[in-house]
């Protein structure tokens, strides 16, 4: 571990020396930084050692709505937040390990229930302010009122309580839970910690909502990540500038980040991104489509495009299994008949051609899958999950043991009907925004098609997709993908449990409406409790296997995760999890002279 | 007489192109929503006539594409597995004008798919889509401009005709649906009707809005010429011996409109397909499978097929002979002593 004291104390020394050696070349910022040294204990990190200064452009899908973490609930704004501000525990996005963060040493008791962390000296806020333990407990008090819904809530009730939090001293903090906590200290990455000196009196007056907006000025926020605000252009870009108290260094005893400014252009849309990273006005360029992967990789110029292997997003066709009741159109009442018989859709899930989608929708750059563990996330996989083959006559046989047969139509073409003679055809909702899940939609229909169904898809704006698979609940069937944020089981809870809001097939349900689902519930519960790793990924399993045997969601395909960066971008290591290229960009550099290039 | 001659030709071409779109089952040589999911992206295959052998082929023959290996969407020729084309063979079933059932085709080749214009991204057939797209679009046109000429007609002159309140009542509504963002109203429409729409009743949904938005700019022509046809002294002269409104519409009037008709007809249809064309690529015309020539363009949303696949470019191009078809109709018609007669006559009486 990084944070034996040997390291510690290595570290000093190392940046001592390196104090005298940027005394002379240190810019003003540096200056200021030094005055404490002595009681800093600034992280180290291993690998490359950059070269500082320089301005990155990346492009962001839009304006993030807030830098304040306790509202933001936007992709967009978590990943701007992401490099503002820092966590007590942080998991490496590379190892998807955990790593000391804020927090230099943490011990969890035999029990289970008591974590004793100790945090790092001498940090301090991007305003300069210092940070100590009454930070953190002021961030978990606002986290866990109620009144600030705060979106990190949920996480923080242990056993059906909230996490109780105490200090011991300025420097070591205690967290009690009502129950082992199976992900351990996985529970503390992306739990920002908020300067208190700023925001203890807006949260005393419940005014906390409104604070952190762009518009805002820079010396009215702080937080503790590399990077701070300096410039917001509504509409265009957002500048942020290097955080000269950040806590981190290279191995060389560099005070990172390296970089002097980062910038987000908003960017709406996917092509849009792509030209402007061929044109050079972006230095990087993530969540890459395949299809454009594959336009960059051939006209590669000052740049290099890489596959980081297949990510955690998972790609799925669920059924609407919900209880619509008697108002429900007689349309749906017949269709959901089908849906909920179990051998129907399996006989779905028979027929689907996943390697097709795999070669016709990623090119080759994914990977199928029959569980939403994807082949990307390296611990929780279930090696005895099976990968049934494509199988129309398997497909045929569970129809036929549920009574549907076959009749032939007027072109001579073979109508799916069911045991009352109704011909079975049902429409596929997805994304008009998301080409991938179009293109799979549409194989899908004509993979069924060979079943006799007939099947129609329907492009929907998102808003409106998701406004009728979680309200209204008037749809059939449905396309969608999930990215879990993290590696670990917990990230993807509200999808298991019945009571969860991305359950999708059921959302939000107050009793499990079938066994098999009470028994997902009873066996993710279980886990999230189990103290060792064994345990947790025993129950894991079985609840995989359960989902694969009753195929509420017919996983399809996880894409790979593609990203670019010009070749002068050092420490270029695009991860599988969020946020993809900007998980390490404290030690992001740029290699030439190029800082003073104008865009 | 010379009228005919100055349309003949245009007619006659005309007549080809849609006897192609129409026969599109005997020229396509496949299904056009077949997946052929070997050959996504397929560059249209080029026709040869001499092989790798100097050797002069009379049937011309095409070679397979095969995978460079390790990319996806990258062929070469294999010159060693040339396909020589057959013509007149049976394949894929279809229905002739919708009803005959029939399974000749135009030409194929022995136990391979060939594509003489390129696949799509599901290894489907562009040449047969191509053809089967244009039935939609070109059907879409036709009924379009038809039913808009039929509402436009009717409306004007009945403004013309009896003029006053009714004349200003009917031309405020004319001019309120000029003034409408119908794109928007299509979008309404589309989110007040139940999800899945089967190609059939999206089919018709366009018809109607192309026709419910278009009817007001024939329906002006057609006023304009009724207002002063029915001054003119002969139709004064029938109504003093007492003729009826309708007898006079339709004996005297009306006719006069023919000519006007006509042009608007030959103006109006290349115009509403590629209405069709628009609505489909922004997704709102006949769904996926089911190809039309705008469906066909929406693949060009997407960047990188822009930049990769310039087959995809062709229903752009050959809406081209289409339109020039039309257009060329249009002028010819306009032209002709006959509208030129029309002309000289109102103006004569409005003198």
């Amino acid at each position: 571990m990084r944070n034996c004291p040997a390291t510690v104390a290595r570290c000093r020394i190392l940046f001592r020396s390196f104090l005298i050696f940027s005394a002379v070349i240190c810019q003003l910022a540096f200056a200021k930084a030094q005055q404490n040294n002595a009681n800093e204990e600034l992280l180290v990190l291993p690998g490359e050692v950059g070269r500082s200064g320089g301005r990155l452009a990346v492009s962001l899908r839009g304006e993030p709505k807030t830098l304040n973490p306790i509202i933001a609930a936007d992709a967009r704004s978590r990943e701007v937040i992401g490099v503002m501000q820092a966590d007590l525990v942080h998991i490496n996005r590379a190892t998807q390990l955990t790593e000391p963060a804020l927090a230099k040493s943490w011990k969890i008791s035999p029990d289970g229930l008591t974590y004793t962390l100790v945090l790092r000296k001498g940090l301090k806020f991007s305003d300069g302010q210092p940070m100590d333990a009454d930070d953190v407990l002021f961030s978990f008090r606002v986290y866990l009122d109620e009144n600030t819904h705060a979106p990190q809530r949920d996480l923080l009730i242990v056993g059906g309580k909230p996490i109780s939090v105490r200090k011991i001293d300025a420097q070591t903090v205690v967290f009690q839970m009502a129950e082992p906590y199976g992900a351990g200290e996985r529970l503390f990455d992306g739990m920002a910690i908020l300067p208190r000196h700023l925001l203890e009196k807006p949260f005393q007056e419940g005014k906390l909502g409104q604070i952190g907006s762009l518009s805002a000025a820079a010396n009215q926020w702080a937080g503790l990540g590399p990077f701070r605000l300096k410039e917001y252009v509504a509409g265009q870009r957002l500048v942020l500038e290097r955080n000269p108290y950040y806590w981190k260094s290279d191995s060389k005893g560099n005070r990172l980040p390296h970089l002097d400014e980062l910038v987000f252009l908003f960017v709406p849309n996917a092509d849009a991104q792509v030209l402007k990273f061929q044109s050079g006005e972006t230095d990087m360029i993530s969540q890459l489509g395949a299809e454009n992967f594959s336009v960059l990789s051939r006209q590669q110029n000052g740049y290099t495009v890489t596959d980081a292997g297949p990510g955690l997003e998972y790609n799925f066709l669920f059924f609407n299994l919900n209880d619509v009741g008697e108002k429900a159109p007689a349309d749906l009442q017949r269709k959901q008949k089908w849906f909920h018989e179990v051998k129907f859709r399996q006989a779905v899930a028979a027929a689907t051609d996943r390697e097709a989608i795999v070669r016709l929708v990623y090119q080759g750059r994914g990977a199928a899958i029959w569980g939403l563990v994807t082949p990307g996330n390296k611990r929780w996989g279930d090696a005895n999950l099976s990968h049934p083959p494509r199988s129309l006559e398997r497909a045929r046989t569970l129809l036929k043991e549920v009574g549907f047969s076959w009749s032939t139509g007027p072109n001579g073409e073979s109508i799916l009907q069911d045991s009352d003679g109704k011909p079975v055809e049902f429409s596929i909702l997805t994304s008009s925004t998301n080409a991938d899940r179009a293109k799979m939609a549409a194989l899908l229909q004509d993979d069924l098609k060979q079943l006799g169904m007939r099947v129609q898809v329907v492009p929907l704006e998102f808003r409106s997709l998701l406004d009728r698979v979680t309200q209204t609940k008037e749809y059939d069937t449905c396309i969608m993908g999930i990215a879990s944020y993290d590696a670990d089981p917990n990230s993807d809870i509200n999808v298991w449990l019945s009571s969860g809001g991305t359950h999708l097939w059921n959302p939000s349900q107050p009793h499990p409406a079938t066994p098999w689902e009470a028994e997902i519930d009873h066996l993710i519960e279980e886990q999230m409790s189990a103290r060792t790793f064994d345990q947790r990924k025993k129950l894991y399993d079985r609840a995989q296997e359960i989902l694969a045997e009753h195929q509420p969601m017919i996983f399809l395909a996880s894409p790979d995760i593609l990203a670019g960066a010009k070749n002068s971008v050092g420490n270029f290591h695009p991860a599988v999890l969020e946020p993809y290229v900007l998980w390490n960009v404290e030690q992001l550099y740029l290699k030439s002279g190029r800082e003073n290039a104008t865009r | 007489m010379s009228r005919w001659r100055k349309v003949a030709p245009w007619l006659l071409v005309l007549a080809v192109l849609h006897g192609i779109v129409v026969c599109a089952g005997f020229f396509a040589p496949y299904d056009p929503i077949e997946q052929d999911r070997k050959n996504p992206y397929l560059p249209p295959m080029r026709l040869h006539f001499v092989d790798t052998h100097k050797h002069l082929h009379l049937r011309p023959f095409v070679y397979a594409f095969t995978l460079r290996p390790g990319s996806f969407d990258q062929y070469m020729e294999d010159t060693s597995h040339p396909l020589p084309l057959k013509f007149f063979v049976a394949g894929d079933r279809y229905r002739l004008l919708g009803l005959l059932p029939a399974r000749l085709h135009l030409f194929g080749a022995d136990n391979e798919r060939i594509y003489l214009l390129g696949s799509d991204a599901f290894g489907r057939d562009q040449l047969s889509r191509l053809l089967f797209g244009g039935q939609v679009s070109l059907l879409a046109g036709l009924l379009g401009a038809g039913f808009t000429l039929l509402i436009g007609w009717c409306i004007g002159a009945a403004a013309g005709y009896y003029g006053g309140w009714r004349d200003d009542l009917l031309m405020r509504v004319a001019e309120l649906f000029l003034a409408l963002p119908w794109l928007y109203l299509l979008f309404a429409i589309r989110a007040f009707l139940p999800l899945a729409v089967n190609p059939l009743q999206a089919f018709f949904l366009i018809v109607a809005v192309i026709a419910a938005v278009g009817w007001a700019r024939p329906a002006r022509l057609v006023r304009g010429i009724v207002l002063s046809a029915k001054e003119r002294d002969f139709v004064r002269a029938a109504r003093g011996f007492g003729a009826s409104d309708v007898y006079l519409l339709r004996r005297h009037i009306l006719p006069e409109t023919s000519s006007v008709l006509l042009t608007q007809t030959a103006i109006l249809i290349p115009q509403y397909v590629l209405a069709e064309m628009t609505l489909s690529f922004l997704g709102l015309g006949v769904p996926e499978p089911v190809p039309s020539w705008g469906n066909l363009l929406s693949n060009l949303q997407q960047y990188s097929v822009l930049v990769s696949y310039w087959w995809m470019y062709l229903p752009a191009l050959i809406m081209v002979p289409f339109f020039l078809g039309y257009l060329g109709l249009a002028s010819a018609l306009q032209e002709s002593p006959g509208a030129y007669k029309i002309e000289r006559r109102s103006l004569g009486s409005l003198a």
